[in-house]
């Protein structure tokens, strides 16, 4: 599997050789190519970026570079380490690298752990595999480089076990661990994914002072094309298990000359740009790894395509100093200097215009034009495109969805405090038992996991509700849509107080107000096929006759009448999703509560979702409470924001003042350390970094919630501060309805 | 506001009416029939069926005839299984046997599986006095000795209540059963699909037997499967003592009961009434099998 490359490249290596240097990748699980012929190679001390969407096979060939696939995959091809060939070497030989010169960071820290031992312990463990050093030595690097990573106490936390880490802390623990032998290689797999922003911020950091420490080089693969903005040196873009463009980091994301990298950078929402711009999905899903189209893998999804991409796949070839792409058009896309998201969408897949706020007096695709519409027909509601969620505009929309009263002041463009209020909510709070005990199960605290928090929502409208994760936003929405009494304070829906609504009010009320969750899998019942799922909610409301309605749902959501008949597991997770929307919008709701709907889903998929529920919203006239981690979204979809921190809003006003100038320390960290996919502009930006982890809910900081990671609290001095620690910050206005709950709230730019 | 072009319009419309959902019920179905076990099993069982309820009429003998002729005889051309002590022909008291214990076998399964998916979802769905409530009377079951209270019963199910029999019996097979699915509802429970159907209006107790138990199929038919082993076999071993199905009705346990004294030297006494049994079983379980995974969503071979 050598042979001449073998000795091409140990002539080669030399002291600025690359350290690692990929060739030939070739990666097969029972005959289904994951990965299909990659090359790559990183250089001492710089940082290679890994970016595609999940299945491409970025896991798989890392894997296979460390040797640690199970037996029953096929690798060939060529990994050297400098100028050693890793691929076939005795597992004895691999040992001896792996963890001395080339180390692994993993997204699920936990699982990369053995529970049983202490992190300190495990630590030692990995100093001493590789250096002769005794074990009180050991124990003492071990402390250092937890302190290096970042974690307070070391000498105290070392004694700790993996599951009494919180993610972030686990994640430092783990790079410590791969920094531990001062290794020439890390390869790290979405080693923040599972992290919320501002600890994704810090452990980033925590990983450049790594590097700055050993000068490795780094491996960093990832979906987040702005993680590898900010971070990177190179970019390496893989589609179906292959390079489908690669060269430096300006070059790709300022000059990309694939298509599939121009969509993939078309489809992120960004936190820089305003709203009205739409997305452009890339139509379809990834091919699957065992059918392959027989050219280009991209082919079935380009809209560039010509019909000699169908005869044979294009290989990577230099498209300038040092940047390749795989596309046989490259050139031209490079000379006709056409840019990002230009090009992307097929003409008539583009039809989505987008709904400024002025634009449409005309009353022309809003949802204004009631009066044409003809009632109770069986038609579908709109053609869409499938998978791209750009409905063909002003398609018959469902009679009744419009028809209630107020259907004219639902309008998004009448001002804001002449709509309708659909939901109210003052003061909710909910907490949760703090139970302890297997056998004698007792309380011994209070989760305040909701504590006061109220806001309104106006007909037409979508208010995003975003924090981090265990901030409450979750529970604020199942206390809502449960429609009962709450524990204190007060919710309206459609202005109806649920706390005095008797069961059959209750019911009327449902029939307006539908959810739609995070985990399109987990939230249609695996049992029941796409037609039952979205007749469920008109059977539970004495619907007859459903089979014409259920289709029409689904062309509603872009999904063939021939799909009712499928179960939800057949579908990519974008149609998933689509399912359930379709259901949530059975009834014709007015109001519809979505918790991370598109968190779970591809960039590219989910920029489709997205898209439908704006073009949704503005055809149906609906109201979205639209909860959220990821803020680039909220600000793409939301016109207002509340920004929840430990059970509490910290801010809340229309995105585009919350974006462009937050007023709370918290809302300027968090949106300082949202990556932008931009390298020059990432690279310009100022991050605010947090310290520490959120603190737990069932005891939070007396005074201000965020006083114990707040930037400007550490800045204070005497009385000033003792009022942030005495005294609970309530939300002061900040002009319009823009407000924050801060004593010293100031307005600060940090996009 | 713009609509479809007219033909369009039709093309749509005429694609969806081709589209044909099935219910649950066929689609299971479908499957089950796919499979081959699912086929053995259920012609087998069928089989049984029709031979325990039809195989009587193309016999000349009846339960009741006593053929003074031949007293314990092998099979032959007259008795086709052989007769017994009194001259009672085999086949035709195998087949009366055959009828009851099925019967019984069945009823009690659905019945105890029944009663401990509706309890214990309905206990684990709604926690609070319903689960206190059904958890108590389940856990006083557990405690009475129920072969006992079976025995004691015995007299009672003479003159043809064998039906009272297989209430007493079910009553005693779902206690387990119903802790389990308990326990299981209360995690399907908290899965969004749940609550997504809460949030709909959807009443509980049509999500509870729409959602939760289909939800539990595996379980549920597994236990039935064994539920009716259980019962035959209970009942058998309740027939070896005396106390399980009453005079004048016969069961194969009774039969067995009866046999195994003369197995020895008359083997016919005993073994067509156990072979019977013994497939009785077999083909409940293929069924059970096929059954549970033509329930699972996961497997393939659908349309
Ligand atoms: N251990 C394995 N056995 C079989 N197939 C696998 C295994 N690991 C990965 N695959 C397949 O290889 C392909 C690439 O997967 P992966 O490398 O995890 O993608 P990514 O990391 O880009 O999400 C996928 O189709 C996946 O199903
Ligand atoms: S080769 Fe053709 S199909 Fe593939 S990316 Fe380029 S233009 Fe698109
Ligand atoms: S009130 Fe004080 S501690 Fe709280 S956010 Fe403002 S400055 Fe920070
Ligand atoms: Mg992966």
């Amino acid at each position: 599997m050598s042979g001449p490359v073998l000795e091409a490249c140990e002539t080669e290596a030399g002291a600025t050789g690359p350290v690692l240097d990929v060739r030939d990748l070739e990666v097969s699980f029972g005959g289904v190519r994951a990965v299909r012929g990659l090359g790559y190679h990183v250089q001492a001390g710089e940082v290679l970026g890994i970016v595609g969407e999940s299945g491409a096979g970025k896991s798989a060939a890392s894997l296979a570079v460390m040797g640690l696939l199970p037996r029953h995959a096929k690798v060939s091809g060529s990994v050297l380490l400098h100028g050693r060939q890793l691929l076939g070497a005795p597992e004895k030989e691999l040992a001896a690298f792996r963890g001395r010169t080339i180390s692994m960071v993993f997204q699920d820290p936990l699982s990369a752990m053995t529970p049983v031992y202490r992190v300190g312990d495990q630590i030692a463990e990995a100093v001493r595999v590789h250096q002769r050093v005794d074990r009180r030595r050991a124990v003492e690097r071990a402390v250092e480089l937890l302190d290096l990573v970042g974690i307070p106490n070391p000498s105290q936390r070392a004694r700790a076990f993996p599951h009494e880490f919180s993610g972030g802390m686990r994640q430092r623990a783990m790079i410590a661990m791969a920094i531990a032998n001062d290794p020439d290689v890390i390869i790290c797999d979405e080693p923040t994914t599972a992290l919320d922003v501002t600890i994704q911020a810090q452990v980033l950091e925590v990983l450049k002072k790594a590097q700055r420490e050993t000068g490795a080089a780094i491996v960093l693969i990832t979906h987040d094309l702005g993680v590898v903005a900010g971070f990177a040196d190179r970019v390496l873009v893989m589609y179906a298990g292959r390079e489908a463009e690669s060269g430096s980091v300006r070059d790709v994301y300022r000059h990309s000359r694939m298509p599939y990298t121009i969509g993939l950078l078309g489809s992120v929402p960004r936190l820089d740009m305003g709203r009205r711009l739409p997305l452009t999905p890339i139509e379809g899903a990834p091919p699957r790894p065992s059918r392959l189209p027989p050219g280009c893998p991209f082919e079935p999804r380009c809209p560039m395509a010509v019909p000699a991409c169908s005869l044979s796949e294009p290989p990577a070839v230099e498209v300038g100093p040092g940047h390749r792409a795989a596309c046989l058009r490259a050139r031209e896309i490079g000379q006709a200097g056409v840019t990002m998201p230009g090009i992307l969408a097929k003409p008539e897949a583009r039809a989505v215009p987008p709904a400024g706020p002025v634009e449409s007096g005309a009353g022309t695709a809003g949802p204004g034009a009631v009066a044409e519409r003809e009632t109770g027909t069986d038609g579908p509601g709109a053609v869409v495109e499938r998978e791209t969620g750009t409905a063909v505009p002003g398609g018959p929309v469902p009679a009744e969805a419009v028809a209630g009263p107020g259907a004219a002041a639902r309008s998004p463009e009448s001002p804001r405090e002449s709509r309708a209020v659909v939901l109210e909510v003052s003061d909710l709070v909910k907490h949760h038992p703090l139970m302890k005990g297997a056998v004698f199960r007792r309380r011994v605290g209070t989760v305040r996991a909701v504590d006061g928090i109220g806001f309104d929502l106006r007909e037409g409208e979508t208010l995003g509700l975003v924090g981090e994760s265990g901030c409450g936003k979750t529970t604020a929405l199942m206390e809502i849509l449960e429609l009962g009494r709450p524990e204190r304070g007060r919710v309206a829906v459609f202005g109806r107080d649920t706390a005095t609504l008797s069961p059959r009010e209750r019911l009327a009320v449902r029939r307006h107000l539908q959810v739609v969750f995070q985990d399109p899998l987990a939230s249609l019942d695996p049992r029941m096929t796409v037609h039952d799922i979205v007749a469920e909610p008109l059977l539970a409301h004495g619907h007859r006759d459903m089979g014409a309605r259920v289709r029409r749902l689904l062309a509603l959501v872009g999904l063939d009448a021939a799909d009712a008949a499928r179960y939800p597991q057949d579908f990519s997770g974008g149609q998933r999703q689509r399912v359930a929307i379709a259901r949530a919008l059975a009834l014709e709701p007015r109001l519809l509560v979505l918790d991370e709907p598109v968190s779970a889903l591809d960039v590219s998929i989910q920029a489709g979702v997205l898209n439908l529920l704006e073009d949704l919203r503005r055809r149906l006239g609906l109201s979205y409470l639209f909860v959220a981690h990821d803020l680039a979204v909220v600000r793409h979809i939301a016109d207002r924001v509340a920004v929840m921190y430990l059970g509490r809003i910290a801010e809340i006003g229309q995105v585009e003042q919350v974006y462009a100038s937050p007023a709370h320390p918290y809302t300027q960290a968090l949106l300082s350390a949202v990556p932008i996919p931009d390298p020059d502009k990432e690279r310009a930006r100022r991050r605010i970094l947090l310290e520490g982890d959120l603190p737990s809910p069932a005891n939070p900081p007396s005074g201000c919630r965020f006083r114990t990671r707040c930037p400007k609290f550490a800045a204070l001095t005497g009385a000033l501060r003792a009022r942030c620690a005495e005294e609970e910050p309530e939300i002061r206005p900040m002009g319009g309805d823009h407000g924050a709950a801060c004593h010293y709230a100031e307005k600060l730019g940090v996009v | 506001m713009m609509t479809l072009p007219e033909e369009e319009f039709a093309e749509v419309q005429a694609e969806a009416e081709h589209v044909r959902v099935p219910s649950r019920a066929r689609t299971v179905a479908g499957r089950f029939f796919r499979t081959r076990q699912g086929r053995l099993g259920f012609a087998l069982l069928a089989s049984l069926f029709l031979l325990a309820f039809l195989g009587p009429l193309a016999s000349p003998w009846a339960v009741t005839d006593m053929d003074f002729s031949a007293f314990m005889q092998p099979p032959s051309a007259g008795h086709w299984f052989g007769t017994l002590q009194t001259g009672t022909d085999v086949y035709a008291v195998t087949l009366r046997g055959a009828q009851k214990s099925l019967l019984v076998g069945l009823l009690v399964a659905v019945l105890s599986t029944g009663v401990a998916a509706v309890a214990g979802s309905f206990a684990g769905y709604f926690l609070g006095w319903t689960d206190r409530t059904i958890m108590w009377v389940a856990d006083l079951l557990l405690v009475l000795p129920a072969f006992l209270i079976l025995a004691i019963m015995s007299p009672l199910f003479t003159s043809g209540r064998w039906l009272l029999f297989v209430v007493m019996l079910a009553l005693f097979l779902w206690m387990v059963t119903s802790k389990i699915v308990r326990g299981m509802t209360r995690s399907i429970k908290e899965r969004e699909y749940i609550k997504a159907a809460r949030f709909m209006g959807v009443p509980s107790w049509i999500i509870i037997f729409r959602h939760v138990i289909p939800n539990l199929a595996s379980l549920l038919i597994v236990d039935a499967t064994l539920n009716v082993s259980a019962a035959i076999l209970t009942e058998t071993s309740l027939s070896y003592f005396g106390f399980g199905i009453q005079p004048p009705d016969v069961s194969l346990g009774g039969l067995i009961a009866d046999g195994s004294k003369t197995a020895l030297y008359a083997p016919w006494t005993f073994w067509f009434a156990a072979g019977g049994l013994i497939i009785t079983v077999l083909s409940v379980n293929l069924v059970g099998d096929s059954l549970r995974d033509a329930f699972d969503p996961g497997a393939g071979g659908r349309a």
